[in-house]
């Protein structure tokens, strides 16, 4: 079972990778972007069972920092 | 003095604070593994030193944060033992929540390696006692992580409480209002991103930071 986790910066945290990656898109010409946020996705691979409490444990005590950062949980269909 | 200094996996300036300590107290400070679960009896100053802890990956510091021997750190901090975070440590002790907020990356993205003009702003406290209040000092730097951030309301409480223990005179990484260090509620553990343990011996080029081990020394014993 597969797990993925995307963690992103909480609205109005400065994310100056996301600054920077927005200057680029500018340079490139793609004048529409009115904003840019990094963030990172992290695939897990559970043991069949786990539960989304544990996934969430595992969220709040390590994969994201909840001071600066949010997580949403993505549960993927088994594939046979 | 009987100092511990705690040492990560890509920890690289656990021997500069040690031989800083050395120098300062007359002692060597015990060399902690990560892994150790318990400090030495009797341990009355830990240091957490500067380095790339698990190469900075997921977060800077976030995984050595959650090493074996935190639980002991945690509970000597509880004690009242004076725990001191310097660069990568300070980032460890803001992920293990021993100290507020957070550090991003430097707001011009780059590296920064450069000594840096500080203001001490609380010379009350275990660790800058041996400063004046409101004194310039310069340390160096060497982060790219070292963007302080947290909300309006915590920044706040820790300057009207006098947690801002030392300032940025100049533009370094973008840390909100400037801060470059900060102490718990107790006023007993310090995370600072410069390096103080840098700057002790004439060969390094300047000696400022010296006291920082001085005072502790004389307020410890």
């Amino acid at each position: 079972m597969k797990a993925r986790v995307f963690i992103t910066l909480k609205p109005g945290v400065l994310d100056p990778q996301g600054k920077a990656i927005h200057h680029a898109l500018d340079g490139l010409g793609f004048s529409g972007v009115r904003d840019v946020r990094a963030g990172k996705m992290i695939e897990l691979d559970l043991a069949d069972g786990t539960s989304d409490g544990e996934i969430e444990d595992m969220c709040r005590k390590l994969l994201a920092n909840t001071v600066i950062e949010n997580f949403r949980i993505e549960r993927l269909e088994a594939t046979a | 003095m009987r100092a511990a200094v705690i040492v990560f996996p890509g920890s690289n300036c656990d021997r500069d604070i040690a031989v800083a300590i050395e120098q300062v107290t007359g002692r060597k400070p015990v060399m902690v593994w990560h892994r150790d679960s318990a400090l030495p009896d009797g341990t009355d100053f830990i240091a957490l030193p500067g380095g790339f802890s698990y190469g900075d990956y997921l977060r800077s510091g976030a995984m050595a944060a959650r090493s074996p021997i935190m639980g002991a750190v945690s509970g000597a901090a509880e004690r009242g033992v004076p725990v001191a975070g310097i660069c990568n440590g300070f980032q460890v002790l803001t992920e293990a929540g021993l100290l507020p907020g957070a550090l991003m990356r430097n707001a011009g993205l780059s590296f920064v390696c450069r000594p840096v003009s500080l203001k001490v702003e609380n010379s009350q406290s275990l660790f800058t006692s041996a400063y004046d209040s409101g004194e310039e000092v310069h340390f160096p730097v060497a982060h790219h992580d070292g963007n302080y951030q947290a909300d309006e309301a915590t920044l706040d409480r820790l300057e009207g409480e006098g947690r801002v223990a030392f300032r940025y005179l100049e533009e370094v990484n973008g840390s909100a209002r400037r801060i470059a260090g900060i102490l718990n509620d107790a006023g007993n553990v310090l995370g600072l991103m410069p390096h103080p343990e840098r700057a002790v011996e004439p060969a390094h080029g300047c000696t400022d930071g010296r006291r920082l081990f001085e005072g502790l020394l004389e307020t410890v014993s």
